[in-house]
């Protein structure tokens, strides 16, 4: 029970940090990808200040032994870069240019109702099932 | 250039990365939103689904939150009908096979030192900004 608060609140702050810092909305984000047009920089400071928290957090929380509530942690522990890892990150990158929309705004956005941003999620969800089909 | 949302971009840049250091210092986990929501797509292939479908509905409920406490969602789309759903099955998919997306690589993997995400981030971020400057200024 107290893992699914924990998960809860976590992803309240995440989504209101994503609607204060505004990359919740494509144009900011788009607006950050079109290096040869109006320029924004606001996506670098959300990174800079997000990256800055977290790099200093992380390795605190790393000195103990296990998580507060759980028994151990589960983190990513591949190392390699391999064509998997490039090849998906192209896809995710024309996907994400073409909308300027990327998995946490997405679903954050479909506070507004909008059935454009339903569309998107939807597609999002066809497309990482897909992808989860021909995973050996 | 545009003007950019200081203040904003600043707190809510720090607020994404409080959330990721809570997660990881009370669940054990990385705050990798494609991963969260690729456990929840698979559910079979995870006995872990609680916390990701709380943590999903969090992610909407701080934007519900908000829209009630703050004023209206700063949502302007830029593409639309089919482009948009091209678009949600490529991030779909890639962030599937890429193992990650701009929240897990881009925020957590960089502040974990990871080679691997950097490189997965300087990939989709490289490939974004040709894919913009493509539809804006090549064909348009």
């Amino acid at each position: 029970m107290s893992k699914i608060v924990v998960a809860l609140v976590a992803g309240i702050i995440f989504g209101l940090g994503l609607c204060v810092s505004e990359m919740i909305n494509p144009t900011r984000v788009i607006g950050f990808l079109d290096v040869f047009g109006r320029w924004d920089a606001t996506l670098l400071l959300v990174m800079a200040a997000a990256v800055t928290i977290a790099g200093i957090g992380f390795p605190l929380v790393a000195r103990r032994a296990k998580p507060i509530l759980v028994d151990k942690f589960v983190v990513p522990e591949k190392t390699d870069i391999d064509l998997r890892l490039i090849t998906g990150s192209v896809l995710f990158g024309v996907g994400w240019g073409l909308a300027g929309l990327c998995p946490g705004p997405a679903i954050a956005a479909l506070a507004s109702m909008s059935p454009s941003i339903l569309m998107f999620v939807v597609a999002m969800i066809v497309g990482q099932w897909l992808a989860s089909r021909f995973e050996g | 250039m545009s003007e950019a949302n200081v203040i904003g971009g600043l707190s809510g840049g720090a607020m994404i990365g409080l959330a990721s250091v809570l997660l990881l210092l009370l669940i054990g986990r990385i705050t990798g939103i494609s991963g969260i929501l690729g456990g929840v797509v698979n559910w079979n292939a995870t006995k872990d689904l609680p916390w990701r479908v709380a943590f999903i509905v969090g992610l909407i409920l701080g934007a519900i939150l908000y829209r009630l406490f703050w004023g209206p969602l700063p949502l302007q789309l830029q593409a639309r009908g089919v482009m948009l759903v091209v678009a949600g099955l490529l991030v779909g998919v890639g962030t599937r096979v890429g193992s990650g997306c701009t929240s897990g690589h881009g925020v957590c993997g960089i502040a974990r030192r990871s080679t691997r995400s950097v490189s997965a981030t300087l990939t989709f971020m490289g490939v974004a900004m040709l894919t913009v400057y493509i539809t804006r200024h090549a064909i348009a």
